[in-house]
């Protein structure tokens, strides 16, 4: 698999070090009801199809980007850098 | 006081001659590290430029022939060959002695590294000035093409053993792939 990095450019999968969903971006505010915390740290659908993940392009730049992949198809559609990024 | 004597990163391991390929050490001499604040990369690039004469590199090239500066990273750059300029805009540090820096070159030099880099360095697409932060095998590494076949490849100066066995076992294979 290869990853599009927006800084490097299209680089080898091994350069890169999986986080999981980008879900983890979409801190709940401070005082949020227990189970929106729950779900913010231990709850994550396993999904077919589009996934938006984190990964951290730690052999290489060493920004952290949101890919967006297909678990069925491993078709990658697309990537962005952290920060530029919608939770 | 005890006599300290000064040591290269790679001394008794280079240089090698293997095949069709050359290794020895580079001595970039004063190496500094330049990370521009939020907001003050332009401001640190014309300082470069009116300083030394080299703007900050964009991702995956280097500036310059004299002194150069040789990106390395998100928002970072290496300067090389000279002193480095105040620059208010930035973090700078020292880095001179920290990094292993060794030279490949010959007709092979791409073949060895193509063993293990898991970046596209072909002369097609990766040209004269062209950087990568990659990985060569396990390794962080910085290579730089300086030549129609010569690289210049980084890696932390406690990895030199490291980077000169790992390339040595490479050329030395590429050179018996080529008896057969």
């Amino acid at each position: 698999m290869r990853l599009p990095c927006p800084i490097c450019g299209e680089r080898d999968r091994r350069e890169f070090y999986y986080k999981g969903d980008a879900l983890a971006l979409d801190r709940p505010a401070g005082d949020a009801d227990g189970g929106v915390w729950d779900d913010y740290l231990h709850n994550r659908d396993n999904l077919a199809g589009v996934v938006r993940e984190l990964w951290h392009h730690a052999g290489g730049c060493g920004a952290w980007i949101v890919v967006t992949r297909d678990t069925v198809t491993h078709e990658v559609h697309g990537a962005e850098r952290v920060g530029k990024a919608k939770a | 006081m005890a006599k300290l004597i000064e040591t290269t990163p790679c001394a008794g391991l280079l240089p090698l001659s293997i095949g069709g390929v050359n290794i020895h050490e580079i001595n970039l001499g004063q190496v500094t590290l330049v990370a521009p604040y939020a907001g003050g990369a332009k401001a640190t690039s014309d300082a470069l430029k009116a300083a030394i004469g080299v703007t900050f590199p964009k991702p995956n090239r280097t500036n310059g022939a004299g002194p150069r500066a040789i990106w390395c990273g998100l928002d970072q750059a290496l300067i090389v060959g000279g002193a480095c300029p105040d620059l208010p805009q930035a973090a700078v540090v020292d880095h001179s002695d920290a990094w292993a820096v060794v030279r490949i070159e010959g007709a092979e030099a791409e073949a060895v590294l193509a063993r293990l880099v898991p970046a596209d360095l072909r002369a097609s697409v990766f040209k004269r000035g062209h950087t990568v932060r990659t990985m060569l095998v396990h390794m962080n590494v910085g290579i730089t093409r300086v030549g129609a076949s010569a690289f210049e490849v980084m890696a932390m100066r406690s990895m030199a053993g490291t980077l000169v066995h790992d390339l040595e076992q490479a050329a030395k294979g590429v050179a018996a792939r080529a008896l057969i």
